[in-house]
C-alpha cells in the first residue's frame, strides 16, 4: 500500500480516527479464532456513511482490501486482516436508535453489543432471542455478517430471522437500503437476506433494523446429568422427536464440565460424563406441562438426577457456565481450535460417537459441547499451537469430523462462519455449482475484489498439486 | 536496549511464556475493561496488552513509547481476571511489563525523584512517613490551604495541583503505631485471636478505620495483636516495579508477625491483603522464607472474610439506614471476595443495602492512577457516582482506602450527598454496646 493511499485515507477519516503504529497493527492482528493471523496496513474509525464510501471508492482506485470488523470475537476468521488491508472498525457505531414497541422492531447502528440491545429492549418487555455465546462482547453487526445462531435457536431461529431491514456501503461505494419495518417483503429479491451470513464480502453493513418478540411469561432452566454420552444423545433426539421446543437443549461433556466449573463454581458435576442444560418457556400451564414430558423423556434414557434451577439468579450462573465453554477450555491447553460441525438431529448420537472416534484415531484429545438441540456440536480441539506436529493431527481430526459430518448429510459450519478457517472445506459440503455461483456474486458486485477478499472462498481459479516453478516444468505444464 | 534482553528480562520476571500463550484472544474480556470502555481501541484492552507484551517476549517487538504508555493506561484492577474464562493471569503480565517499562519511561527529573523518594525512603521507612505526614498535617490545617483554595491566582496556573490537593486524604489526629497497645484483649472471654496489619497510609491517613477495626473486633471476642515493628506491605513498591524493596518489607513482617500465636492475619486495605496473600509467590524462591511466607500467607484475612466466618448473633442493634456496597477492585477481582461483604451487612438489623450498578466496576482510585491519569480517573469517578446516585443511598461502603478517599472526592466534585466510609465503621455503628 503506497504512502499516498494512506494520506487520503487520513483525510477522509481525520488523523484521529487513522492508527497505522505498530502496536496496533499487532492488535487488529487477530480475532477470536486460533493460529490465524495477519497485520493489515492500517486501522480507521470511519465517523459517518460518507466516510466509509469515500474509502470503498479509494479502495477501487489504489487497490488495497478492506476488511470490516466489530469486537473482534469472530471463530472462523472472518474479521482478520488479509494482505494489504485496511481495517475498517465499526465498534464506535455503538446507538441503538430506536425500539418501537408498536412495531416490536429495533433500529440499531452495526456496532452495538448484541447484550446491551437485549438488556435495552428487555426494559420494553421485549426480546431480541438470538445469544450468541459472546453476546456480551461481539456486535449486531457481526452477528448479522455471520449469521450469528446461540443459545436459543432451537426454538427462536438465529440472526436471519430476525433481520427485517439492513443498509450497507457496496464495494462501488453507493449506500444500499433492503428492506424495512414490514413484516412482508417480497419486492425483488431477497437482498436483505443476502447480506446476512455475507462475512462482510459484499458490503460494509452501516443500519439495522431488528424484529423483537415478547419476553415469554415463564421460563424453567433444568440441568440432567449423565453417565452415557450416548444417553444424553438419545434423550435430546426424543425430546424432538416427541414434538416439544425447548428454547435452549444445550450438551456439555466430562471435559467441559470441569474446565467450565472451575471458572464459575456454578455446581455441576463434575463426574458427569455429559450433561443436558434445557429451558423451557412460554406460558405457565405450558412450561410446567413441557417440563414434566421432558423429565421423563429424560429418565428414560439414563439421567441419574435432574436439577431445576431455583430462581432467575441460579439460572443466570447455569447459562453462564454454558457461554463461557469455549474459553474455559484453554485452561487445560494453551490452543483451543473450535469447530462448528453441524448435523440433521436425528443424527446427533452418531456424530458424539464419530467425534470420540476422531480423538481416539489422532491421538488428540477433545472437549466437546454444543446446541445439541439445533444439532450444532462445538467439538474443541485442546492442543498447543507451538507443536507442529500435534496441530497436524488436529487438522487431520477435523478433516476426518467434516467428512462424517457431510456423511450424513450435515455441514462444516453451523453458525461461526466459513471465513478463512472453513474455506478448504466449502466445495465439499456446498458442492461446485454453488461456491462457483458464489463467486460469480461476489465478481459482478465486487469486481475488483476489494472487500474482505479470500474469505469463504479464494475468486482465484482452482488449481491442483504445486504450481510449476522451473522453466522446464512450466513448458511441460502448457504442453 | 535491544530487543533479545527485553525477552529474557520479560521471561525471567513471567514463569515462562506459558501465561502469555494461555490467552486465546477470545475477547470476554472486552466487556469489562475500563480502559477499552474509554477508548475502545483494542491496545487498551486486556487481551490487546497480551499481545503486545506477547510480541516483545518473542523479541518481535521493541519495547516503544506506545507499548510504554499502554501498559501505565492499565487500571491494574482486574476486572479482566474475574470476566476470564481461561484463568489468564493478567495481573501478572502487565506488572512483569511494569518493571521492564520503568527503564524506558521520559519522565521529568522531578517526578523520577519524588517517585524515588516516596517509594525508597519515605513509605517503607515508618519515622520518615510519619515525619512527611506531620509536614503535610501542618500544611492542611493552616490558612496556607485556605488561601492556596481561595486564591485565583493558583487556580489559573495550577489548575491540577488543587485537584490533586483536593484528592489526597487529610492526616490523622493520631497515627495508629503509637496510639495502639501491642496486645488488647475483649472485655469478655477471648474466643479468636487475630492479628492486625495497621499499614502505613492507613496508620497516617486512615487511623479511624484501624481504630474501628479493632473496636469492632474486641467487640466479637477477638484478641487483638498489633506486633509493634510491623512494616508497610510493600504493595506500593511492588506494582511500581521494585520488586527488591517489596521483598525486604515482606520478609520483616513475616517475622514480626510469626513472633505471635494467632488464628488470622486481618487487613482492612484490599489492596494490602491482596498483596500479602500473594507473599508466598513474591518469595517462592527465597531459600529462608518461603515456607514462612506460605504460612502467613494463609493466615491472611480481609476484615470481611474475617466477619463472615465467626459468629455475629446478638452483636447489633437496630439502625434504619440506606447502604450501599461498592466492590472495591483488590478484594472483588484479585481475593474474588464478593459475596461475604453482602453476607455481613446482611445480618445487620435495619440497614437497608441497595444493589449498586456495576458495583465491581473500577472507580478509577487504582493505586495512584487518579495522579498519573487525572482525566480518565474523572471519567470513572463521575461514571461511579451517578451510579451511587441513582441507589438513593445515604451512606457507601467501601473497602479499600483508596477508594474511599477517591469516592469522598466525586462526592464533593460531582455534587452526590453521600457518605464514603469503610464498611468496619458502618458496623462499628450498628454495634450494640451497652
Amino acid at each position: 500500500m503506497t504512502g499516498s493511499a494512506k494520506e487520503k485515507i487520513k483525510n477522509i477519516v481525520g488523523i484521529k480516527n487513522f492508527l497505522d503504529s505498530e502496536e496496533d497493527k499487532v492488535c487488529y492482528s487477530y480475532d477470536a479464532t486460533a493460529i490465524y493471523k495477519c497485520k493489515p496496513e492500517a486501522i480507521v474509525f470511519p465517523e459517518n456513511e460518507e466516510q466509509i464510501s469515500r474509502i470503498v471508492k479509494l479502495a477501487n482506485e489504489e487497490l488495497f482490501n478492506i476488511v470490516p470488523r466489530g469486537s473482534g470475537t469472530g471463530l472462523s476468521g472472518g474479521s482478520i486482516p488479509v494482505e494489504n488491508s485496511v481495517v475498517v472498525v465499526m465498534t464506535r457505531w455503538n446507538n441503538i436508535l430506536e425500539i418501537d414497541n408498536a412495531n416490536l422492531t429495533a433500529t440499531v447502528q452495526p456496532g452495538v453489543v448484541t447484550g446491551n440491545l437485549q438488556k435495552e429492549a428487555e426494559k420494553f418487555g421485549l426480546l431480541y432471542p438470538p445469544d450468541p455465546g459472546s453476546s456480551n462482547v461481539c456486535t449486531i453487526g457481526g452477528n448479522v455478517a455471520n449469521n450469528a445462531g446461540g443459545l436459543r435457536g432451537l426454538k427462536y431461529g438465529v440472526t436471519k430471522n430476525y433481520v427485517l431491514g439492513a443498509e450497507m456501503i457496496l464495494p462501488s461505494g453507493e449506500l444500499m437500503k433492503s428492506g424495512g419495518k414490514n413484516y412482508k417483503d417480497v419486492a425483488g429479491y431477497n437482498l436483505r437476506d443476502f447480506i446476512v451470513g455475507s462475512e462482510g464480502t459484499l458490503g460494509i453493513i452501516t443500519k439495522i433494523i431488528l424484529k423483537l418478540i415478547p419476553v415469554p411469561q415463564k421460563t424453567k432452566t433444568m440441568l440432567a446429568y449423565f453417565n452415557k454420552l450416548s444417553d444424553s444423545a438419545k434423550s435430546v433426539s426424543e425430546i424432538i422427536s416427541a414434538h416439544i421446543t425447548p428454547s435452549m437443549l444445550e450438551f456439555l461433556d466430562r471435559t467441559t464440565i470441569n474446565c467450565v466449573e472451575d471458572f464459575t463454581n456454578a455446581g455441576l458435576p463434575r463426574n458427569c460424563e455429559a450433561i443436558l442444560l434445557i429451558e423451557v418457556d412460554g406460558r405457565n400451564s405450558i412450561v410446567e406441562e413441557d417440563a414434566e414430558l421432558i423429565k421423563n423423556i429424560l429418565k428414560k434414557n439414563g439421567a441419574f438426577f435432574i436439577r431445576s434451577a431455583e430462581n432467575k439468579k441460579e439460572a443466570e450462573s447455569l447459562k453462564l457456565a454454558r457461554r463461557s465453554a469455549f474459553s474455559a477450555l484453554a485452561r487445560k491447553r494453551p490452543t483451543t481450535i473450535l469447530e462448528d460441525a453441524t448435523v440433521p438431529r436425528s443424527e446427533l448420537p452418531i456424530m458424539i460417537e464419530k467425534i470420540t472416534d476422531a480423538a481416539k484415531k489422532f491421538n488428540v484429545t477433545f472437549g466437546n459441547f454444543g446446541h445439541a438441540g439445533d444439532g450444532n456440536l462445538h467439538p474443541t480441539c485442546l492442543t498447543d499451537e507451538r507443536d507442529s506436529k500435534e496441530i497436524n493431527l488436529a487438522h487431520k481430526a477435523f478433516d476426518f469430523i467434516f467428512n462424517e459430518a457431510i456423511k450424513l448429510g450435515g455441514t462444516i459450519t453451523g453458525e461461526h462462519g466459513t471465513g478463512l478457517a472453513k474455506k478448504q472445506f466449502l466445495e465439499q459440503a456446498a458442492g461446485i455449482p454453488a461456491v462457483d455461483m458464489m463467486k460469480k456474486i461476489k465478481l459482478s458486485i465486487d469486481p475488483n475484489n476489494i472487500l474482505n477478499p479470500g474469505k469463504i472462498f479464494s475468486t482465484s481459479p482452482r488449481c491442483e498439486g504445486t504450481l510449476p516453478k522451473s522453466r522446464e516444468q512450466i513448458k511441460n505444464f502448457l504442453q | 536496549m535491544p530487543k533479545d534482553e527485553n525477552k529474557n528480562r520479560l521471561l525471567e520476571v513471567l514463569p515462562g511464556d506459558d501465561v502469555l500463550s494461555q490467552c486465546i484472544h477470545c475477547g470476554m474480556c472486552l466487556a469489562t475493561c475500563p480502559t477499552y470502555e474509554m477508548t475502545k481501541l483494542e491496545r487498551s484492552s486486556p487481551r490487546g496488552r497480551i499481545r503486545l507484551v506477547n510480541e516483545v517476549a518473542k523479541g518481535e517487538m521493541d519495547v516503544t513509547k506506545t507499548f510504554v504508555e499502554e501498559m501505565d493506561y492499565c487500571l491494574d484492577c482486574q476486572a479482566c481476571e474475574t470476566a476470564c474464562p481461561a484463568g489468564v493471569k493478567y495481573g501478572l503480565i502487565v506488572e512483569a511489563a511494569r518493571i521492564i517499562t520503568e527503564d524506558y519511561k521520559i519522565e521529568k527529573i522531578r517526578t523520577r525523584l519524588i517517585k524515588k523518594l516516596s517509594l525508597k525512603f519515605i513509605i517503607p521507612h515508618r519515622g520518615y512517613l510519619k515525619f512527611a505526614s506531620r509536614i503535610i498535617k501542618i500544611y492542611q490545617r493552616s490558612s496556607l490551604r485556605n488561601y492556596f483554595h481561595s486564591s485565583g491566582l493558583v487556580r489559573k496556573f495550577f489548575p491540577k495541583l488543587l485537584e490533586f490537593d483536593l484528592l489526597s486524604p487529610t492526616v490523622s489526629s493520631k497515627f495508629s503505631d503509637e496510639y495502639f497497645d501491642e496486645r488488647i484483649l475483649p472485655a469478655s472471654k477471648t474466643k479468636h485471636k487475630v492479628a492486625v496489619l495497621t499499614g502505613c497510609l492507613m496508620s497516617t491517613m486512615f487511623h479511624e478505620i484501624n481504630q474501628d477495626t479493632v473496636d469492632v473486633l474486641t467487640a466479637m471476642d477477638c484478641e487483638v495483636i498489633i506486633p509493634k515493628e510491623q512494616v508497610c506491605c510493600g504493595s506500593i513498591n511492588g506494582h511500581n516495579g521494585d520488586i527488591e524493596t517489596a521483598k525486604r518489607l515482606a520478609r520483616i513482617n513475616i517475622d514480626e508477625f510469626l513472633k505471635y500465636d494467632f488464628e488470622s492475619l486481618i487487613m482492612n486495605s484490599s489492596g494490602c491483603g491482596a498483596f500479602m496473600k500473594e507473599y508466598q509467590t513474591l518469595l517462592k524462591d527465597d531459600e529462608i522464607y518461603s515456607v514462612k511466607a506460605k504460612i502467613l500467607s494463609s493466615k491472611v484475612k480481609d476484615i470481611m472474610e474475617f466477619l463472615a466466618q465467626i459468629n455475629l448473633d446478638d452483636k447489633f442493634k437496630q439502625v434504619k439506614e440506606t447502604i450501599t456496597y461498592h466492590d472495591a477492585c483488590h478484594l472483588v477481582h484479585s481475593q474474588k471476595i464478593f459475596n461475604e461483604p453482602r453476607k455481613v451487612l446482611q445480618s445487620l438489623p435495619g440497614v437497608d443495602i441497595v444493589d449498586l450498578d456495576e458495583s465491581t466496576w473500577c472507580c478509577g482510585s487504582a493505586g495512584i492512577y487518579n495522579l498519573t491519569h487525572y482525566d480518565d480517573s474523572m471519567i470513572l469517578l463521575r461514571r461511579k457516582m451517578m451510579k451511587i446516585k441513582e441507589t438513593k443511598a445515604r451512606i457507601v461502603l467501601a473497602g479499600n482506602h483508596g477508594c474511599i478517599a477517591q469516592l469522598r472526592y466525586g462526592a464533593k466534585k460531582f455534587n452526590v450527598d453521600v457518605e464514603v466510609i469503610h464498611p468496619i465503621s458502618f458496623i462499628k455503628r450498628c454495634l450494640n454496646i451497652p
